[in-house]
């Protein structure tokens, strides 16, 4: 659902009623609400002179619950104000920057900016002056200035055309038809759809909402809407603090994770250090130095940029510090379709290095369960000294839900130990979960080296020693493997017992959990869900559960990858790959209907 | 910092020295623990950091921290650390290919940034750790195991690139002249900010004499002029031949009429001497090309999270998660 709204005079409803008609011609089912202002000629930039236009379409792929937009566009900042609170959580609200002036604020009674004093926390805002880009778009053009910006909403139009992948055709044709006899303002109008349409490409728009899993019976809480790349950040800091270090993040910018750059860079109270590098090789290498130094080290990326960085892990896997690494994964391979989502790193986190190179892999379900998965992996990460992968993807970053805050006071410490005591230090001596011990430059009398090559056990010296590179290796597996002996069996929801079993991981998580439930529910079907949230080591257990169903199916956002892992950990089981890359998530109907086909095959 | 008195054995660790006996890189090594002995830096507060090559060993052989990281991103991952620790005392070192050609990048963005490191580029115009192929220094020609019919590649000027990519720092010296290594590196490690050396260094096995017309004792006085700071830019056996810039031109002038040297103006004078390289009628330049005071990036790292953490308190994780917009379900 999209909601245009401007001043009467923006021209809202000429751009509500075309992107209707066009919708139309697509073929989506839709309905539309114009509303007018009360007051036909309320003052121009007030409250009350502000005009809506309201669409709701659907298809069988786009799927939108209730009466609330996914899409605001706002021309101006009393339309802004008084819309706002109707948009989704994690919705796209476009504002028109240009009518945000110190009088445009008082017009609509605002004593502060609502684009800058955090009011739009929650939501994706994508602040444009539409005035400006309107009127280089018509440079030249023998329209007057005034004239020129009456064609703005042609350019919003255009905008939402991108955003939807409508076809801008029928609009170029019912413009030059209407303006036969005004050639100039065809041209003029037709050029503002245009450059609207193109920038589309330039602001790189994630297109969908997030879908919410509806629950009952709400724990109580305080609650706050949080969108899945802020909470990565809000976790990662949090991770920082529980483990008594200071954060770190090498980064560089990459749709859709350049978010949480964005955030942290920030939170400099917090003693947050936030690079942003000449290419993502280094940010991670910075990642690796900073960690070296003592501090917690981090860096985000999408799949490109893990791609790159790839050696590098290799080096923290062997020099075996701590590093959190996030990927947000998005459409690929190589640039791929980068606004759109999938979930197809899964198998490059595993096993996207040279040799032997182990690492934990935690995975985030939703945007709140982003802050949890962040912190767990700087759990693993300062405890186990490892690199970890924490993967997250398009449609939970730019997805928003309700999140039930934590009481940080009571989130579990894992604190980290820098040694100083020199008495039988040795760089590569283990403790009970074999980690090494982390000394930091600065530190007197523990003077060490550490590198890429490969080190002798306890003693850290350069080996070339084939029994060690066997042992080293041993280490360096097992070691990783432990860490399943500190993460519970994950639950199943749904019966002990059943005819199917779903397996998934990532943002699958909300349309098989209400998929499965409805089923259950309404059609008594005999169906259970189980989601990992740590994906390497998997955790103990799993094979017993596997154990308890008849069929095992594993619906993935990509061409089979968990289902891959899952045949080879447990050959005694058989997984069936169900998979989709179409750049969009998971309908929670697609699995009912997978769901119902599996086990009407099977009977 | 404290007057911390060390010795160039305190600077040794007990792992034995591995290059091929003849290889330039012991001399740079004795130098440099030399040197570090006297920069009254506690041990514990060095961290040298290098790629991979055979100068890239290095680390192994200092009794400080040290990192051997991966071919071309010391300076990446040196930079993580001066940034994250600016109390220490980061050094890099590096080779020819590990620093210009896979470490390009990183290189010319940590001279540009200012990063507070001290990087040592040996420069033997090869790869030695691979046995043998052209590098980005070597001269357009020149026959390898990669080039058999002559390189075509075109040289860098590791000076010039340094120079133009902002480092505040500049200079060259050489491995035969242990004397000129120590009064560069202390030089650089005096300096606030980065500080890009390249060293001429002699690859006995697989380039071997590579610099010899210039870096032999005999060639030396002749072939090369020394910048320093405030002194005259005279050469020769007896110091009687002096440079004068003039026009954009260098000309060779009797030793009273050279121009004294000053690497810390603004003016292009240092790229000139630079550029001396291409010229077989002058010296090639050693010394101090350039010596500017700019912020250093790991220092205005450090200023804005001390600023701001001054400016709003502390950070509280809990105000910062409990934002105003949140509800409360009973
Ligand atoms: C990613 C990667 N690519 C290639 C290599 C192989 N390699 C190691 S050192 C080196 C070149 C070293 O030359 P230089 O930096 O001049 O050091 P030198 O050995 O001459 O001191 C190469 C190509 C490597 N180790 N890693
Ligand atoms: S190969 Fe050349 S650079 Fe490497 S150790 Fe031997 S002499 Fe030195
Ligand atoms: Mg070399």
């Amino acid at each position: 659902m999209i909601r245009f709204a401007g001043d009467s005079g923006d021209g809202m409803q000429i751009t509500g009623n075309q992107f209707t008609d066009t919708t139309a011609k697509v073929g989506n089912d839709l309905a539309t609400f114009p509303d007018f202002p009360a007051e036909i000629r309320a003052p121009a930039g007030t409250r009350a002179g502000v005009s809506g236009f309201q669409i709701r379409f659907s298809s069988t792929d786009i799927y939108t619950a209730g009466d609330i937009p996914d899409v605001l566009v706002a021309m101006n900042a009393a339309a802004l104000i008084v819309n706002y609170k109707d948009v989704a959580p994690g919705g796209i609200i476009i504002a028109n920057t240009g009518n945000f002036t110190e009088r445009d604020l008082q017009k609509a009674k605002l004593a502060t900016n609502p684009l800058e004093d955090g009011t739009l926390d929650g939501y994706r805002v994508i602040a444009i002056d539409i005035n400006a880009r309107v009127t280089e778009a018509l440079q030249g053009s023998p329209l007057t200035s005034k004239d020129v910006l009456r064609c703005k909403n042609f350019y919003v139009l255009g905008l939402m055309y991108w955003l939807y992948s409508r076809p801008i055709e029928p609009t170029l044709e019912w413009l030059a038809a209407k303006f036969a006899k005004k050639p100039e303002l065809a041209d003029a109008n037709q050029t503002a759809l245009r450059a609207g349409y193109n920038s589309g490409d330039i602001h790189e728009v994630f297109q969908g909402r997030y879908e919410v899993v509806p629950v009952e019976n709400a724990l109580p809480g305080t609650y706050r809407n949080i969108m899945g790349n802020h909470a990565v950040a809000l976790g990662l800091v949090a991770g920082a603090e529980l483990a008594g270090l200071k954060l770190f993040l090498g980064s560089y910018p990459i749709t859709p994770a350049t978010d949480i750059l964005q955030h942290l860079s920030e939170l400099k109270e917090f003693g947050v250090i936030t690079c942003q590098m000449e290419d993502e090789i280094a940010g991670i290498c910075t990642a690796i130095g900073a960690s070296y130094a003592g501090m917690l080290g981090c860096t985000t990326t999408s799949g490109p940029g893990l791609a790159l960085k790839t050696e590098a892990i290799g080096l923290a896997i062997m020099t075996e510090l701590p590093l959190v690494i996030v990927d947000v994964q998005r459409a690929g391979p190589s640039t791929g379709l980068p606004t759109k989502v999938e979930q197809a790193d899964l198998l490059q986190s595993l096993f996207g290095r040279n040799s032997d190179a182990p690492l934990p892999i935690v995975s985030c379900a939703t945007p709140a369960d982003a802050f949890d998965c962040a912190v767990e992996a700087c759990r693993i990460a300062v405890q186990y000294m490892t690199p970890v992968i924490l993967l997250s993807d398009n449609y939970i970053a730019n997805g928003a839900e309700p999140w039930r805050l934590p009481d940080m006071d009571k989130l579990p410490r894992f604190p980290a130990v820098h040694v100083t005591d020199t008495a039988g230090y040795a760089p590569y001596s283990r403790d009970a979960k074999l980690a090494r011990p982390w000394a930091v430059p600065g530190t007197p009398g523990l003077e060490h080296r550490i590198g890429g090559l490969e080190k002798e056990h306890i003693t850290g010296n350069v080996s070339h020693n084939p029994e060690n590179h066997q042992l080293m290796s041993e280490m360096r597996r097992d070691k990783v493997l432990g860490v399943r002996d500190t993460i519970p069996t994950p639950e199943v929801s749904g019966p002990e017992k059943a005819d199917l079993l779903v397996v998934g991981w990532g943002s699958t998580f909300g349309a098989i959990r209400s998929g499965t439930e409805r089923l259950r529910r309404e059609q008594n079907v005999s169906v259970a869900h189980l989601h990992l949230r740590h994906l390497w080591p998997l955790a103990h257990g799993l094979d017993e559960i596997f154990a308890r169903y008849k069929q095992i199916l594993v619906p993935e956002l990509n061409m089979g990858q968990l289902s891959r892992l899952l045949q080879g950990e447990y050959p005694d089981h058989r997984f069936l790959h169900y998979g989709k890359v179409k750049g969009k998530p998971f309908t929670a109907r697609e699995i009912r209907e997978k769901i119902t086909a599996v086990l009407e095959a099977k009977s | 910092m404290s007057a911390v008195q060390l010795t160039p054995k305190d600077l040794k660790s007990d792992q034995e020295v591995r290059w091929c006996p003849g290889c330039g890189d012991y001399a740079i090594l004795n130098s440099t623990q030399a040197v570090l002995a006297e920069i009254g830096v506690p041990r514990e507060k060095m961290a040298i950091i290098s790629g991979i090559g055979c100068s890239s060993r290095f680390p192994y052989y200092m009794g400080c921290y040290g990192f051997h990281g991966i071919h071309g991103r010391a300076t990446a991952i040196a930079t993580g650390t001066k940034t994250a620790n600016p109390d220490l005392s980061v050094w890099v070192v590096t080779g020819d290919g590990d620093a210009m050609s896979i470490g390009g990048n990183h290189l010319i963005h940590a001279m540009r940034r200012n990063v507070d490191l001290k990087i040592l580029m040996f420069n033997n115009q090869i790869y030695g750790l691979t046995k043998g192929q052209y590098s980005p220094t070597s001269p357009a020609g020149l026959k390898t195991k990669t080039s058999p019919y002559g390189s075509v590649d075109l040289p860098f000027n590791p000076i010039n690139l340094a120079l133009g990519s902002g480092a505040t720092f500049v200079a060259r010296t050489v491995d035969t002249n242990p004397k000129h290594i120590k009064s560069t590196l202390l030089a650089a490690a005096a300096h606030k900010g980065i500080a890009f050396v390249e060293i001429w260094q002699n690859c006995v096995i697989f380039n071997d004499g590579a610099w010899k017309e210039w870096s032999t004792k005999e060639a030396r006085a002749e072939r090369t002029i020394d910048l320093q700071p405030g002194q005259p830019l005279v050469y020769g056996k007896d110091n009687e031949k002096g440079l004068r810039i003039s026009g954009g031109e260098v000309e060779v002038v009797a030793a009273a009429d050279a121009d004294v040297w000053d690497p810390t103006t603004a003016a292009p004078l240092a790229y000139i001497m630079a550029y001396l390289d291409e010229r077989e009628d002058l010296p090639h330049a050693l010394g101090i090309f350039r010596q500017h005071a700019k912020p250093t990036y790991d220092g205005a790292v450090k200023e804005q999270v001390d600023f701001l953490t001054a400016k709003k308190g502390k950070g509280d994780l809990k105000k910062l998660i409990y934002t105003k917009d949140a509800w409360q379900v009973s």
